[in-house]
């Protein structure tokens, strides 16, 4: 580690995939999750040629499954959700190893699931395959408002500076024995939230200030990103269109 | 010849009505190193915001260069003073070094290929050439500090500022920055409570306390000067004697 760009999402790689300019990869990951939203739900086998789609470009981005499993686990909470809903729909019900679920609620539960699943596993695809600040610039190459980049690219720094903040005033409250078990102890973490944000306010205003003091005047300088030729473009878009037909003859199917 | 820093009857008052500057006069000439020194709230802060235009001046003016700190060419004014904040993760915030150090190149009308060749003229001035593409999150801090030193190098700057550039080193980082700031050849102001650090890197200071300059003198007299440093908060650390 301590390369530039150690991010638990970023892979290190010189993959085709990698290559890619950021901002096509972006706008070939947000089509790809475009098609697998408009997938109609009962459409099964789509989502598993869009599956297997996925598994292409990782074969080609060379990232192992495990990899990416560990790090969709982000899911989780929503799968929660997807899981109640078969026992708190109403409607229609059938009867599975001695419990009563809904035909619908088991549908609407897929669809969080699956379409879910395949959502997170594109963005972790882009993160795994593209270095933070690439992913900013790749925005702004997109036209995306420089203020938004502006904000992007703090937050991506400030993050960890905050989080290492907040790492040393824990540390100072442990070693001070302060131990919190039960809800009613936490008022000293609380407490040390508040002052963390007045803190990173205060940084953020000092952050302002040394930005003026090079001549900052409210826009990012435009730091030149490579362009992709039309046959980067076509090759990169193919699983993205491949995934938009694969929707569209979901309609048939289903 | 125009002296880099001429600052003559600066006087100013926050908005809350406390004023911090009463009067200041302060010249120096191209290629200087002056220290200014002072207790916690003399008004040094203050001044060094006036430099580069953040704040107005309530009376007198400022001079860099020869040109005058007014609304007008605040961006030029900050292109000529070079200020190197105290915590460099103030100053260092973008994704990698070599973005960091382009940011103010880059804003002052700079473009490519100067600005590539700008980045690597200020990180091989401070000797961290190889950092270049790392984040500034993974660096230590004396790397970090020289890193902050070459964003604002890069702008090449009629006079660099510096903040306090002593604080978290440990010995061997902050004897290393004073080689790198020895090495540069530059006109300097540097504020800093740290009289040793002054006394190696900056033949003349200036002592401000309550908003006007108290002393302008060689530094080793000044740190000589027992009574006069008790006077004004000053003194040198456990053991050291001139």
């Amino acid at each position: 580690m301590g390369a530039g760009h150690a991010h638990p999402l970023y892979r290190a790689g010189d993959s085709v995939v990698h290559r890619l300019p950021a901002h096509v990869k972006i706008v070939v990951a947000f089509v790809f999750v475009l098609a697998v939203v408009a997938t109609p739900r009962e459409a099964f086998a789509v989502f598993g040629l869009q599956f297997l789609l996925l598994v292409g470009v990782w074969i080609a981005a060379r990232i192992p499954p495990g990899w990416l499993a560990t790090r969709a686990l982000i899911e989780a909470p929503f799968v929660v959700l997807a899981v109640l809903l078969p026992f708190s729909a109403t409607g229609p019900r059938v009867e599975w190893m001695g419990m009563s679920l809904a035909v619908d609620g088991l549908l609407a539960g897929w669809n969080i699931l699956i379409k879910g699943t395949l959502g997170v596993l594109v963005s972790v695809t882009l993160a795994a395959t593209t270095p933070l600040r690439d992913l900013v610039s790749g925005l702004s190459r997109l036209r995306v408002p420089s203020m938004v980049c502006v904000i992007a690219t703090l937050m991506l720094r400030y993050l960890e500076v905050i989080a290492a903040e907040a790492r040393r005033m824990r540390l100072a409250r442990v070693s001070r024995g302060h131990d919190p078990r039960f809800v009613w102890q936490l008022g000293a973490t609380v407490r040390s939230v508040g002052a963390l944000f007045l803190r990173s306010y205060e940084r953020g205003e000092r952050v302002h200030l040394a930005m003026l003091s090079r001549g900052y005047t409210g826009a990012m300088p435009a730091f030149t990103t490579a362009s992709a030729s039309t046959a980067t473009w076509t090759v990169a878009l193919l699983p993205a269109a491949a995934a938009v037909v694969l929707a569209a003859s979901g309609y048939w199917l289903a | 010849m125009t002296a880099s820093l001429d600052v003559e009857g600066l006087a100013f008052a926050y908005p809350d009505g406390h004023q911090a500057l009463f009067g200041v006069d302060l010249r120096i000439e191209r290629g200087e190193r002056v220290a200014l020194l002072g207790p916690n709230g003399a008004g040094k802060t203050t001044l060094v915001l006036h430099l580069n235009g953040v704040h107005r001046a309530g009376a007198g003016t400022v001079r860099v260069g020869g040109l005058e700190v007014t609304r007008e060419n605040v961006q030029e004014i900050r292109r000529r003073v070079g200020i190197v904040f105290q915590d460099p993760d103030d100053q260092l915030f973008m994704p990698t070094v070599a973005d960091d150090v382009a940011f103010g190149p880059a804003n002052f009308g700079v473009t490519e290929p100067e600005l590539s060749l700008r980045v690597k003229e200020a990180l091989d001035a401070v000797g961290v050439a190889e950092l270049a593409d790392r984040s500034p999150m993974h660096l230590s801090g004396g790397q970090r500090r020289r890193a902050a030193l070459a964003t604002v190098l890069a702008c090449d700057p009629e006079i660099l500022v510096l903040d306090e550039p002593s604080t978290h080193l440990d010995p061997v980082a902050r004897r290393e920055l004073a080689d790198v700031l020895l090495g540069l050849d530059r006109t300097m102001l540097m504020v800093t409570h740290d009289l040793p650090y002054a006394l190696q890197l900056c033949p003349r200071s200036v002592v401000i306390d309550g908003g006007v300059v108290v002393a302008d003198a060689p530094t080793r007299d000044l740190l000589a000067d027992t009574a006069f440093l008790a006077a004004h908060r000053l003194e040198l650390p456990f053991g050291f004697a001139l």
